[in-house]
């Protein structure tokens, strides 16, 4: 799947984008991390494959490819999905928030900054796709012993075995979180987040 | 990944249309199954339809006292929905025992019902498949069978269906609305999805040109008297080796009704109407359901590496009956 190399950023000129051959390409609007972008995607590439390949957002990693390892997880309109599994034409006019929108005016995430606390990696790989998934787990807010955490983060999987530590930083995001209404920068970046999130 | 075109559809009879123009076109929902034979080009459809937008997404109460899921709404929302944790909790504990947060997030119920096998040589285009491609031949049946049928088998195919859900759905006896160029259909959910046979090809009875418009729910929920029992290789995130919708009308200790679906185990729910109506008017006890175990099991027939499937699925029918009646509590 050569989806990368076709790609076009909508900021090109009327005159470059018709140098490029697009019979199937479609016009579509992405707000990614904040910032709307309107892009132009083959109906075959995937929302991972656009964000690492065509607008350089690598933080969002693919392990399988298959929707069976969770590193490619993302929020889209404030849920958590795999983006691997997902044809980016089909989330047009959507919000998609990633590892890189997370930090807000230089302060990391609540669960960034538990992560690093708690040693929750030792690779990395996983993280970002664990990072994106416990955000989307907090505001279901259906979740919240260890037990109901670590089910619903089986979609996530780490290679190092880094899952106590990883239980850990969540649980503290989530103590965390009690402790202030709202996290900053969550909101911000996604205003659809739904009630649950408020009150976990 | 082959190229194709792409269509979104924002009506059901425009999506409708689009089907019936092209044979291999094809419809795409929350994508979790067809992606992924797409990418592995078990799949191959010329035009993708998205559906995404046809306002197929609401849960309702129907006029009989039943709920209504429309096709569209995910997984998640049907599980975490007030009236079905309320009213259909088995229906809830089977979706959420099933793939992962994020997969359930994705997935439409519509498209619960229409995933395929994951047999690994379904998957595994180097291998003869009857179902992938028909006349090859059947790879599982002499080779590795860890996952496979044991119930309703052909020597064409013995592939499972892979859903909790819809498990849940038969034992329910739920029924899967569609519409296609003929007009609608209300197909009762054990008529839906189809055994091998000679076609292994064709899991459900669903029309090329029809979609899928709702899963209705009727009034009974079985809410008192319900369990759902999957049993797996890993505790969570895994595809059942066997697992039990059981759900139980009850009188005190006497029951009244039974309603008892299978996965894991057949190329469809599997359910015994002759096992469940064993169970009338009887006690709630390890004897009787026992009883009932060794009938539906009746005839079921192991291919080697699964064959620990038709003692294990016994064993977990008893256990499933025994927590729908609260004899034991679920771990």
């Amino acid at each position: 799947m050569a989806a990368g190399a076709i790609m076009r950023v909508e900021q090109n000129t009327q005159a470059n984008t018709q140098t490029v051959s697009l019979p199937s390409s479609t016009k579509i609007t992405l707000t990614i991390n904040g910032v709307r972008r309107e892009l132009q995607v083959e109906p075959w590439t995937t929302l991972l494959d656009l964000l690492r390949l065509n607008l350089d957002l690598t933080g969002t990693k693919k392990g399988c490819d298959h929707g069976q390892c969770g590193a490619c997880t993302v929020l889209v309109d404030g849920k958590r999905i795999n983006s691997c599994m997902t044809l980016a034409i089909m989330k047009d006019g959507s919000e998609v928030m990633t590892i890189e929108g997370l930090a807000q005016n230089g302060a990391l995430h609540p669960l960034q900054q538990a992560f690093i606390e708690h040693d929750a990696f030792q690779c990395g790989y996983c993280t970002p796709g664990q990072i994106c998934s416990a955000i989307g787990l907090m505001r279901e807010g259906h979740a919240t012993t260890a037990d109901e955490i670590r089910e619903s983060m089986s979609g996530n999987i780490c290679r190092c075995g880094a899952y106590p530590n990883i239980l850990a930083a969540i649980q503290q995001a989530m103590a965390h979180r009690r402790n202030v209404d709202r996290v900053a920068g969550e909101r911000s970046v996604n205003p659809i987040a739904n009630e649950r999130s408020v009150n976990p | 990944m082959n190229n194709f075109s792409y269509t979104r559809a924002t009506d059901i009879t425009s999506a409708v249309n689009e089907a019936s123009r092209e044979a291999t076109a094809k419809f795409i929902a929350g994508g979790t199954n067809l992606i992924d034979l797409m990418k592995e080009n078990v799949a191959r459809p010329t035009r993708l339809i998205d559906i995404n937008r046809v306002p197929l997404n609401r849960i309702e109460e129907t006029k009989d006292g039943g709920l209504r899921l429309g096709a569209l709404v995910t997984n998640a929302d049907t599980a975490y929905n007030d009236q079905v944790e309320k009213r259909y909790p088995l229906l809830s504990r089977a979706i959420l025992s099933g793939a992962s947060a994020q997969l359930r997030n994705m997935a439409t119920d519509g498209g619960n019902l229409l995933q395929r096998t994951r047999c690994y040589y379904f998957y595994d285009v180097a291998t003869p498949c009857n179902k992938r491609e028909p006349g090859t031949g059947c790879s599982a049946i002499e080779g590795f069978n860890r996952m496979h049928a044991v119930l309703g088998t052909s020597d064409q195919c013995i592939a499972v269906h892979p859903s909790d859900m819809c498990v849940a759905l038969a034992a329910l006896e739920a029924v899967v609305r569609v519409t296609g160029k003929n007009g609608d259909r209300a197909i009762p959910f054990s008529d839906f999805h189809r055994l091998p046979g000679d076609t292994p090809q064709i899991d459900t009875n669903l029309e090329a040109d029809e979609i899928i418009t709702s899963i209705d729910l009727p009034p009974k929920g079985f809410a008192d008297h319900h369990a759902y029992l999957k049993v797996r290789d890993r505790h969570s995130y895994a595809f059942a080796l066997v697992s039990v919708a059981a759900a139980l009308e009850m009188d005190g200790n006497k029951i009244k009704g039974t309603r008892l679906a299978l996965g894991g185990v057949a190329h469809k729910p599997w359910r015994s109407k002759e096992a469940e109506e064993l169970l009338n008017g009887k006690a709630a006890n390890s004897d009787n359901f026992q009883a009932v175990a060794e009938t539906v099991m009746h005839g079921a027939k192991g291919f080697g590496h699964n064959t620990f499937k038709i003692d294990l699925a016994k064993r977990a029918i008893v256990r499933a009956l025994k927590h729908a009646a609260q004899m034991e509590a679920p771990r």
